[in-house]
């Protein structure tokens, strides 16, 4: 394997606990769910019911003017309210509450029965707006408007993401082991819409049987499987890019600016169900693990369950949690309740248990300048030296770091022995700058 | 259940690494070398390595009580600095100069300028400099064996000679590799042992295969990289081997230069010191490159036997020069390769 990027760490993965657990996909309906209006990146949207509604699975409920994808119910039954709801985010958003009525009723799917050669890209880009597909690997950029920007602005290499570099996430994984048939298919799609020829397909070394699958499946469609090193954050956008095609995304641009349009495998997946199967986009895989999980599973789940009884599904808790963090264990948010919807960018949901081996927490120290933060910074940042300045509200000092430049994937903070919070300081640095700048 | 969950932010995870436990394998890597010293120079090696530890970290609680701050002894670099102290001292060094050089390490070269991660020279070097206020007996090295020998009679206190004139200091004292390698000559000590390390020298730098020995152990922890020793020995070992004193053919000469005095010990125990080495690998072999410059330098040219010490000495002060100007290439910018 060639060399990837520079700097990135190897922490202990923990992806053996859930590694070999097939995609539970049977798991009971749940009695409400609670489904969020803004689940991806732009306009939030408006809702289409109202209290007292009856809806189908698969009905469209949301809706936006720009930048947004339209959301549908995850199950069948009565809108018993639309109000805000607490969210990852930790803020409130406009949410339609649905009880199940148990019907089970779906709306009627439309598959498209034709051949992938025939589709036109604008059909292809209305397929992935009204099936509300986004970003499924974490930033929930509505893939319509993705495909979109990367037809105007001639892209020429897709890179399909199934690198899942975070320790203890395994979905995307069972994923390409599990249906790597929906995968190709969708990466074809994509291949198909923009038309390019380039489309490569990155998994990380450690997941083999992956490799193996996909191999097999895009083996005569003249999609390349590439292998890269296991290395966090090796699926982070522009250390992928770098690792594909060696090149590197310019500060303050966009990959697309290099020719590079990005894509996760389970996006992928979506955009297959949405075209063949005419599915909207209402259930994801999300991985249940951590210390304090009792029996840790990769299950497929309904957008708008709450975590409460995704936790219950995986045998509750062995021990009281002390944190529960939505996403990898690197750059995951952690939440204060268990009473919160899946969205369409969950794709872990971790419990920490008191004492467990994924923190250990001492007090902050000292700084001894031991330059591991240097080394690991996968965007050849400093951020020691960013974190003193930070501390000292010497932001035009972190600007000239180039603190803008940080994707806050949390390497630094993880090999620091001084357990300093250097991710912190980073993005007070960040949110500082525009407001700095903007007062002269 | 109380359901009350810690919020904090990103990253979630973090490595089981913390300031004691580097230093401690700092103190791990050291211990081979401790016990070398022990056989090669008498029991006196260790307890003065004992009162050197004692009195660093006795000085940094002291000062850290006088001061009103938290007593900072847990993180072990107090230890760590008066093992290392204790290393570049001669074993005929008396005790009480061990414990004015702990006072000048710690407290004032390391608790003055903030304590620690924020002295700008290596603490223990410093307090070696200092201690050549007293030339004749930090350049009284014994032969090994015969230091042994001289133990026998004094089971305790301060051997006898070093309270005697330096006729008899120089009676026990072997000339040194370094000091005939400077005349020219090839020294009396056979390239194996010195490797072995039974050959005169400060407690802690005469056996180089210990030396490799603590390397490898570092490496293998990651407390430290291969930059600085790799480079820092690499450097000296270009120059020795293109300029070769006197009539020793140059490899011979360059395997001299390289195992006699302080430079296995200086590269990988005192260059590698985190605070006041470059934080970035450039930054490092440069300041790698310029310690073993300068050794070799100070060798030749010098009218000191030794130039470890203060090459090192210099590169701990541009390293913050190095630090300040040296900036990593920006990502994205100039670093396609496609």
């Amino acid at each position: 394997m060639a060399f990837s990027f520079r700097g990135g760490i190897h922490p202990d993965y923990q992806k053996e606990k859930t590694a070999a657990s097939v995609i539970v996909s049977n798991m009971p309906q749940p009695e409400r769910v609670i489904i969020p209006l803004s689940q991806h990146i732009g306009t939030p949207c408006q809702s289409l019911v109202k209290a007292g509604d009856r809806v189908l699975e698969g009905q469209k409920i949301g809706d936006c003017e720009g930048l947004g994808a339209p959301i549908h119910a995850s199950i069948a039954g009565i809108v018993k309210a639309v109000e805000p709801h607490w969210t990852v985010s930790g803020i409130k958003v406009l949410s339609v509450v649905i009880d199940n009525d148990g019907s089970d009723e779906k709306v009627e799917y439309t598959p498209y029965e034709g051949e992938i050669s025939d589709l036109t890209p604008e059909q292809i880009i209305t397929y992935a707006r009204e099936a509300g597909i986004v970003g499924m690997g974490g930033a929930a950029f509505p893939t319509y408007a993705k495909l979109q920007t990367a037809i105007d602005r001639k892209v020429s290499t897709v890179i399909i993401n199934g690198c899942e570099c975070e320790p203890f996430i395994t979905a995307d994984h069972r994923a390409m082991v599990e249906y790597p048939r929906f995968i190709v298919t969708g990466a074809e799609l994509i291949r198909q819409c923009l038309g390019v020829e380039d489309v490569v397909i990155c998994v990380e070394s450690n997941k083999p049987d992956a490799i193996a699958t996909m191999r097999s499946t895009a083996d005569g469609t003249g999609i390349a499987v590439m292998e890269v090193p296991t290395k966090y954050p090796q699926g982070g956008e522009k250390q992928l890019i770098r690792a594909v095609t060696g090149r590197e995304v310019p500060p303050g641009k966009l990959p697309m600016d290099i020719g590079c349009a990005v894509f996760n495998v389970d996006t992928c997946a979506s955009l297959y169900r949405a075209v063949f199967r005419g599915l909207p986009l209402t259930k994801r895989v999300v991985t249940v693990s951590g210390s304090a999980v009792a029996n840790p599973a990769n299950l497929l789940v309904r957008i708008g369950t709450s975590y409460r009884d995704l936790f219950k599904f995986c045998g509750g808790f062995t021990s009281e949690p002390y944190k529960i963090v939505t996403g990898g264990p690197m750059m995951g948010i952690a939440q204060h309740s268990v009473d919160l919807p899946v969205v369409k960018n969950t794709s872990s949901l971790l419990a920490y248990a008191e004492n467990g081996e994924e923190e250990s927490f001492s007090d902050t120290e000292v700084c001894i300048r031991c330059g591991r933060c240097v080394a690991a910074c996968p965007m050849r940042l400093q951020p020691t030296k960013i974190y003193e300045n930070a501390v000292l509200n010497r932001f035009d000092e972190c600007a000239k770091l180039h603190v803008q430049d940080c994707i806050e994937c949390g390497c630094c903070a993880y090999v620091c022995p001084a357990k300093l919070y250097l991710v912190q300081a980073m993005r007070m640095a960040k949110s500082q700058i525009p407001r700095e700048g903007a007062k002269k | 259940m109380s359901e009350q969950f810690l919020v904090n932010s990103s990253p979630h995870y973090r490595c089981k690494d913390s300031t004691m436990s580097l230093m401690r394998d700092v103190l791990i890597a050291l211990i081979p070398i401790l016990g070398g010293a022990t056989v090669f120079f008498g029991f006196r090696a260790l307890t003065l390595t004992l009162v050197s530890v004692i009195s660093c970290v006795s000085f940094e609680s002291l000062f850290n009580w006088m001061t009103k701050r938290k007593n900072t002894v847990g993180d072990l670099s107090a230890v760590v600095t008066g093992v290392i102290l204790a290393f570049n001292l001669p074993v005929v060094t008396p005790y009480w100069m061990v414990i004015v050089g702990a006072f000048f390490a710690i407290v004032v070269v390391k608790c003055l300028f903030g304590g620690l991660g924020k002295n700008f020279l290596n603490p223990a070097l410093a307090a070696r400099a200092f201690l050549f206020s007293w030339p004749v007996i930090m350049t009284s090295f014994t032969k090994p064996l015969l230091a042994r020998y001289y133990e026998l009679s004094f089971v305790f206190g301060e051997p006898m000679f070093v309270n005697e004139t330096s006729d008899e200091i120089s009676a026990i004292s072997g000339a040194t590799a370094l000091e005939s390698l400077k005349q020219g000559a090839q020294p009396e000590f056979s390239l194996s042992e010195m490797f072995i390390g039974n050959i005169p020298g400060c407690i802690g730098e005469t056996s180089a295969l210990l030396i490799l020995l603590g390397l490898v152990y570092l490496l293998c922890r990651r407390v430290i990289t291969w930059h600085i020793p790799v480079f820092y020995v690499g450097t000296v070992a270009l120059l020795t081997f293109l300029f070769p004193a006197g009539n020793m053919e140059n490899l011979t000469y360059m395997s001299y230069e390289l195992l006699s005095g302080g430079l296995l010990f200086g590269a990988v125990f005192m260059a590698t010191d985190y605070t006041t080495s470059p934080l970035s690998r450039y930054g490092k072999m440069i300041y790698a490159v310029g310690c073993g410059g300068l050794t070799v330098l100070l060798r030749t040219f010098g009218d000191m036997p030794e130039a470890v010490s203060y090459s090192i000495l210099i590169m701990n002060v541009v390293a913050i020069v190095i630090d300040r100007y040296l900036k990593p290439r920006r990502y994205g910018i100039g670093g396609d390769n496609a």
